[in-house]
């Protein structure tokens, strides 16, 4: 098991609880997904939940967070409400986007989430956006991006690491490796697997972190998000994780052992790791983890509730959100 | 009280499937992630996880049963303390929700699901097509195939698989490359087994980088070699569309006409079903544009594989696109050693007298659903199949048009400075004597296609609005 770094009760709790609503949010997915309710593309993070978890813990309130359409995770750790976002998954006129985005598409301005977005590498220069406008507006705030090792190999990444590192833009870079980009392993899709090392040519420091334990990936964010904030720039911060499940719902993901997944699941797992230390520290027991976990489901539960009963869009929605009004 | 854990639907379109093999046996305790069965669907062997914590207590389907339908409870699960005692009958709660309203619309293929992964929906999706696609009614006054050819039936995703195949082996300089096309036999599986039967230096794998392998394809044209890059969907092509239309369709014209560029840009094109605005564009119109680029939208299997053949022989650049939702379809493609049909010509599909209707792509199977209905109500459709977008064959629609004085253009994608306002204009240039209604055109709503299930079902065109579209230049109603 990796090493496991310095924290507190209280932290540690929290941390728990805040992966345990991803995981027991995406299994609900999953299921409602089964039962039809859901349709698309669903793309679930089971397995990952110690990245963003981790990272959110090192980030101040204002910083951005931008990501593909794996983002139902993102969501619910920057305090998203479980609701809207299981009424998006839907379709519903409760979700984030009003139904009109899905699993692939939501936002918020509020809890300073950009996305949701569809095509692979797309969120990594308009993260670095995000980057720029903080470093305009000299706000305080950076910008985390976050990707696929798959998406680690678009040309607008590097083009946009360029920038980012001639600019000095507070954003970090990261790179959640969890070794597969659909069917492709990463062995087959890249000439130097060392993701973390792809900023280098151009200046921009990278580290690479295990992604399945949630407090390693504090620390290494709360690294570098000082550099970022300082104004030395980006950082790539290679997560290393996996994904339990297939790419989307219905792969069968026979391009990999079930030992494989058995082994990240059974020696690996971020929550159970966290689990063994609360009780090993004597800061939580059974009982009360099982609370944690009975309060955890009636969240989903509720969630789920409002996602089948929340009304579908009004017709008359359809033409909205196109443009806006001008009033010049 | 148990747990009723139930028989799950591993897509919305999937109904029943069979209960290969049990993981666990009565009395094992299991925790969450820990796999319970493994079912199969029509290709697809998938494993349920446990989400739950328990012990296993009753088995209530068998190994091996077949057609357990969705919903039906197969496994009862005790939790924390309980013991046999607390399990409940199970009721026959089937867990078939039934759909947002607005998901089954008229345009039943479409909105019956949603669309999964790339990965291996297509089973299911093509059971459904089977079962609820209409006759394809088409009248191939034009076609040429010998008389007494016989006829195989054919899905469109493999018609394409078999065009190229044809064409490998034709031709040592044909090869593939792009996601997923190899190992995994394509996302959508139109590669499928090339690779076993080409190798490794003829179907090839390419990293996600759109940009880059579009290039690395218009230079291995540049240098003597017949491409066919695949995009998994079209949308992802919008990564790459400078290397299509500024290094593969400008370069005859910029090297004085000595700089060829043989290569074919293929894979599926449009709306596919609830995958929301950014997987969901249909770029006919955009392509159809461009000179330079000789633009091909099959809509049945045999011009799939007819006009793929073409293709992939033609000197040119050339866009290729197919239909997501149309790969499942089956229908007769002509036994023929080397079936080709030529690019830019368009097709009559249904001779009629009173309104002709263009189409390409799915939406002539639209088109021929509104033709029924029509010809119902008394009035005589003509259908002409666009096939082609670039060369358009105006003369086939102009020739229609002189016969019939109406026109209706429909098409799926945007309305503005779309195919059917083309075609619009150049039966006004054209025939504008002859027409007796100003042109109707049908397309997609103008909105980003939405996710909900019943705007998506609002914003994509559909036979009945087709149906209307006639009515109103045959003044009915
Ligand atoms: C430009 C583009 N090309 C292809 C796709 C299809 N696609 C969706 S996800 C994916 C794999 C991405 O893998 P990775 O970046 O490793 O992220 P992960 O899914 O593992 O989170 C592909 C090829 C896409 N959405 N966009
Ligand atoms: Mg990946």
């Amino acid at each position: 098991m990796a090493n496991i770094g310095k924290t507190t009760k209280k932290e540690l709790l929290q941390l728990y609880r805040e992966m345990l609503l991803i995981r027991r949010f995406e299994e609900k997915a999953g299921q409602l997904y089964g039962m039809g309710l859901i349709a698309g593309f669903c793309h679930l993070y089971i397995g990952q939940e110690a990245v963003v978890t981790g990272v959110n813990a090192s980030l101040k309130d204002g910083d951005q967070m931008i990501t593909s359409y794996r983002d139902h995770g993102h969501m619910l750790a920057l305090g998203m409400d479980a609701s809207g976002v299981m009424a998006e998954l839907t379709g519903r006129s409760g979700g984030y986007s009003k139904g009109k985005g899905g699993s692939m598409h939501m936002f918020s301005v509020e809890k300073n989430f950009y996305g949701g977005h569809g095509i692979v590498g797309a969120q990594v220069p308009i993260g670095a956006g995000l980057g720029l406008a903080n470093k305009y507006l000299e706000n305080g705030k950076i910008s985390t991006v976050f990707f696929g090792d798959g998406a680690a190999n678009q040309g607008q990444v590097y083009e946009t690491l360029n920038m980012a590192q001639l600019w000095k833009l507070p954003t970090l870079f990261i790179i959640e490796n969890n070794q597969y980009a659909m069917g492709t392993s990463i062995a087959r899709s890249t000439a130097q697997k060392d993701l973390y090392k792809r900023g280098l040519s151009f200046g921009v420091k990278g580290v690479q972190v295990d992604g399945m334990d949630v407090l390693a990936v504090r620390d290494a964010t709360k690294k570098a998000a000082r550099h970022a904030r300082s104004g030395k720039g980006p950082m790539i911060l290679e997560m290393m994780t996996y994904r339990y499940r297939g790419h989307s719902m219905s792969d069968p993901a026979k391009y990999r052992t079930r030992e494989e997944v058995s082994e990240m699941r059974d020696e690996h797992d971020p929550i159970d790791m966290v689990k063994n230390r609360l009780l090993k520290e004597e800061w939580a027991d059974l009982n009360a983890l099982k609370a944690i976990d009975k309060d955890i489901k009636s969240i989903v539960g509720d969630a789920v509730e409002f996602a089948k009963t929340s009304p579908e869009p009004d017709p008359s929605e359809l033409y909205t959100d196109v443009l806006l009004e001008v009033d010049l | 009280m148990s747990i009723n854990i139930q028989m799950p639907a591993l897509s919305p379109t999937m109904e029943e499937g069979t209960l290969t093999a049990w993981m666990v046996k009565e009395g094992d305790t299991v925790k969450s992630g820990d796999v319970l069965a493994e079912i199969e669907t029509d290709k697809a062997t998938m494993e349920i996880e446990s989400i739950d914590e328990g012990v296993v207590g009753k088995i209530l389907v068998a190994e091996g049963a077949q057609n357990v339908a969705v919903g039906t409870v197969i496994l009862q699960l005790l939790e924390d303390g309980e013991g046999a005692d607390d399990l409940s009958a199970p009721a026959a709660t089937l867990l078939t929700p039934s759909p947002p309203a607005g998901m089954q619309a008229q345009d039943g293929v479409h909105n019956e699901g949603g669309k999964m992964d790339p990965v291996l929906q297509r089973d299911e999706r093509d059971k459904r097509y089977d079962r609820v696609s209409p006759p394809v009614q088409s009248t191939p006054v034009e076609m040429d195939i010998p008389a007494g050819t016989e006829m195989h039936e054919t899905s469109i995703r493999d018609a394409l698989r078999d065009a190229m195949a044809e064409e490998m082996r034709r031709d040592e300089t044909v090869f593939v490359m792009g996601e997923e096309v190899a190992e995994y036999q394509g996302a959508y599986k139109v590669t499928r087994e090339l690779l076993q039967e080409f190798g490794a230096k003829r179907v090839i794998d390419t990293p996600i980088t759109e940009h880059g392998f579009a290039g690395i394809g218009v230079g291995a044209a540049m240098g003597g070699l017949k491409p066919i890059v695949e995009f998994m969907t079209w949308n992802f092509a919008m990564q790459a569309i400078d290397h299509i239309i500024n290094s593969a369709a400008k370069t005859l014209y910029m090297s004085g006409g000595q700089m060829r560029c043989p290569i074919v840009f293929r894979g599926p094109n449009g709306a596919a079903s609830r995958v929301g605005a950014q997987h969901s564009h249909d770029y006919s119109s955009w392509y159809a544009n461009v000179p330079g680029l000789k633009v091909v939208a099959p809509y049945d299997a045999a011009d799939a594989k007819g006009l793929l053949k073409s293709a992939i022989r033609d000197p040119n650049p050339i866009v290729f696109l197919e239909h997501e939702m149309m790969y499942g379809e089956i229908m007769d493609v002509p036994e023929m050693d080397d079936y080709l049909v030529p690019i830019g010509k368009a097709l009559v599909r249904r001779v009629g007298t009173d309104v002709t209707i263009t189409a390409h792509s799915r939406m002539v199977g639209r088109a021929l659903e509104a033709a029924d209905i029509l010809a119902g109500e008394g009035i005589s459709a003509e259908i002409i199949d666009l096939r082609t977008l670039r060369p358009l064959d105006s003369n086939t629609i102009i020739q229609s048009v002189k016969k019939t004085n109406r026109i209706v253009c429909a098409e799926e994608g945007w309305g503005q400075s779309g195919i059917g306002a083309e075609i619009a204009t150049r039966v006004m240039e054209q025939a504008f004597d002859y027409l007796d209604a100003p042109p109707a055109r049908v397309f997609q709503k103008d909105v980003p296609l939405p996710y909900a299930g019943n705007l998506e079902a609002l914003s994509l065109p559909n036979a009945q609005d087709v149906v209307n579209a006639v009515k109103e230049v045959c003044y009915e109603d």
